[in-house]
């Protein structure tokens, strides 16, 4: 069980302290699937990434099934079972796809089980599992790969950041079955930042979070009709 | 054959023992093994200053080995070895050089390899350099490769350098006919108060000729590295020279372009980029459960690969 209590981040602005996240409190219960939407800049991506560790929240605390673990950083926060797939994720020069999931599952696996994680993000795993993970690669391939490397992880809570942004329709309806079975298997706890209307109706609950605080919570049936009827509403419409 | 001498072949020439086929293994100045073959002979120079290695035309996919170990400290040498190979061959020649200095007094080994490569033929060169032993004398390296390219002949040039060399200088220079290629693969890494400096210089003479030279390397520790790549077109031709390093600790590293056309319809191009590890790969790596230092460890590994 994941527990944030009373998370704040701040940075310094042109000398003036801005507040990124304001006194975030929830809790993340094991084997939940949960959505975090709202507007873009409202804070979601930088809430996963104090998550993750990546960042340190100036105020409050992070628990782990009650310890705290507010001062682990990135690598121990791995290592008890948080895994993050990065919305941008990041071009190497040698490594290859191959490397990324043997490192991921932090023990040795065959090329056929690498390549059973490429399927299931949709990849022909031949044509895949040696390629470097270099800029060779498009946008939408990477994003796969990305989203088989933290399935590789297999822990208990995992943290995906816009995972469809730069996918194409097509690779999208893929997503949207990746995502129904992680929820069916079970995968520990999922948490996915999303704009997607379908991907927010495969939650368990949905976070909205908006100008760096969490505005409201709670399960698909209460939060959908509001939020789609908001001017949240998820597609372009609050872009405007 | 010794441990450490066994060792040293493994590294530079990945040998289990002798190798099949033509060789000729040089160990502390002097041959401790030759064969050849009917297809490649293995002869010592007239001057008896290193040796001669012939292939015979339409030779296809045979291998020479000529490793070289100095284990020895204080022993300094020059090696000149010349290379004929016959139109249409296709083989691969390993050439590695290790120094095993347990001592204080600098070795050095010196190896000009010169490649006359015949119309048409094909020559895969691997040439890795290592260093080892605990001595406080400097192992030093200064190959120089001289290569010339018949009508539509084809090099690719392998070479490596990742460990113990305290000091090289290797410089590479090329002559290319109408229709030759070359490709080199440079990798290099530095620690320590090592200095490497690789020079290439490549004369596309003939129409259609290119050339593919391409560096990667890592400078760690105080080391310092400098790569200067010239091209030169003097016919149309097309080539391409890439240097990109990875700058680590306080280390210092230079990287000098040259591109000279000659012709018109000499295509040109250089590109070269010297900077740390990227802030977001290690951070990625550590989201994966590794350290930060290892995550540059798989970082340097993948990228020198």
């Amino acid at each position: 069980m994941l527990e944030l209590r009373n998370i704040s981040y701040g940075v310094a602005e042109e000398g003036a302290k801005k507040e990124i996240l304001k006194n975030i409190s929830f809790t993340l219960e094991d084997n939940r699937f949960v959505v975090v939407t709202g507007p873009n800049g409202g804070g979601k991506s930088t809430l996963a990434k104090v998550i993750a560790g990546i960042w340190q929240p100036t105020e409050g605390q992070i628990l782990w099934d009650g310890q705290d673990i507010t001062g682990l950083n990135v690598t121990e926060r791995a290592k008890l079972g948080i895994s993050y797939a990065f919305q941008q994720p990041v071009r190497f020069k040698g490594i290859t796809v191959f490397d990324l999931i043997r490192l991921a599952s932090g023990k040795k696996v065959s090329m056929d089980e690498a390549c059973t994680y490429l399927s299931e993000v949709g990849l022909c795993a031949r044509d895949y599992v040696r390629r470097e993970v270099n800029a060779s690669l498009s946008g939408g391939e990477l994003k796969r790969i990305e989203i088989a490397t933290v399935m590789a992880r297999n822990t208990r809570v995992t943290l995906f950041d816009e995972p469809e942004a730069g996918i194409d329709l097509w690779s999208f309806q893929k997503l949207i079955g990746v995502f129904e079975k992680l929820h069916e298997d079970a995968h520990g706890s999922i948490l996915i930042i999303s704009h997607q209307e379908r991907i927010l109706d495969i939650a368990d609950e949905i976070l909205l979070i908006a100008d760096g605080g969490l505005q409201k919570r709670g399960t698909k049936d209460e939060m959908l009709p509001e939020i789609l009827g908001s001017s949240f509403r998820p597609g372009c419409l609050y872009m405007a | 054959m010794n441990q450490i001498t066994e060792h040293i072949l493994e590294e530079v020439a990945a040998l289990h023992g002798i190798p099949e086929g033509a060789y000729n293994i040089r160990e502390n100045g002097k041959s401790i093994g030759r064969s050849s073959t009917e297809e490649i002979q293995i002869t010592t120079r007239e001057d008896g200053k290193g040796l001669e290695i012939r292939i015979a035309a339409g030779t296809k996919k045979k291998s020479v080995h000529i490793p070289v170990v100095i284990s020895q400290s204080g022993l300094k040498e020059v090696v000149y070895n010349d290379f004929f190979v016959g139109e249409d061959a296709d083989v691969t020649i390993v050439a590695g050089c290790g120094i095993h200095n347990a001592g204080n007094d600098a070795s050095r080994h010196d190896g000009v390899h010169t490649f006359y490569i015949g119309k048409g033929a094909r020559v895969k060169y691997v040439e890795k350099h290592y260093g080892s032993g605990d001595g406080s004398g400097e192992r030093i390296m200064n190959p120089e490769t001289v290569i010339e390219i018949g009508e539509d002949g084809y090099m690719e040039m392998e070479t490596v350098q990742i460990r113990g060399v305290d000091s090289t200088v290797r410089r590479t220079r090329a002559s290319l006919a109408a229709g030759a290629k070359l490709v080199v693969t440079e990798r290099l890494m530095t620690h320590g108060q090592q200095h490497a400096e690789s020079w290439f210089d490549v004369h596309m003479d003939g129409a259609d000729s290119g050339a593919n030279i391409v560096s990667r390397s890592v400078a760690r520790d105080s080391s310092y590295q400098k790569f200067s790549s010239c091209l030169v077109g003097n016919a149309p031709c097309s080539g391409h020279t890439e240097c990109d390093a990875i700058i680590m600790d306080s280390a210092k590293i230079s990287a000098v372009p040259e591109l000279a056309a000659n012709d018109p319809d000499a295509a040109l191009i250089h590109e070269a980029a010297i900077g740390k590890i990227a802030g977001e790969q290690i951070v990625k790596l550590m989201t994966l459960g590794l350290t930060e230092a290892e995550a540059e460890e798989q970082i340097v590994e993948g990228f020198l690969r």
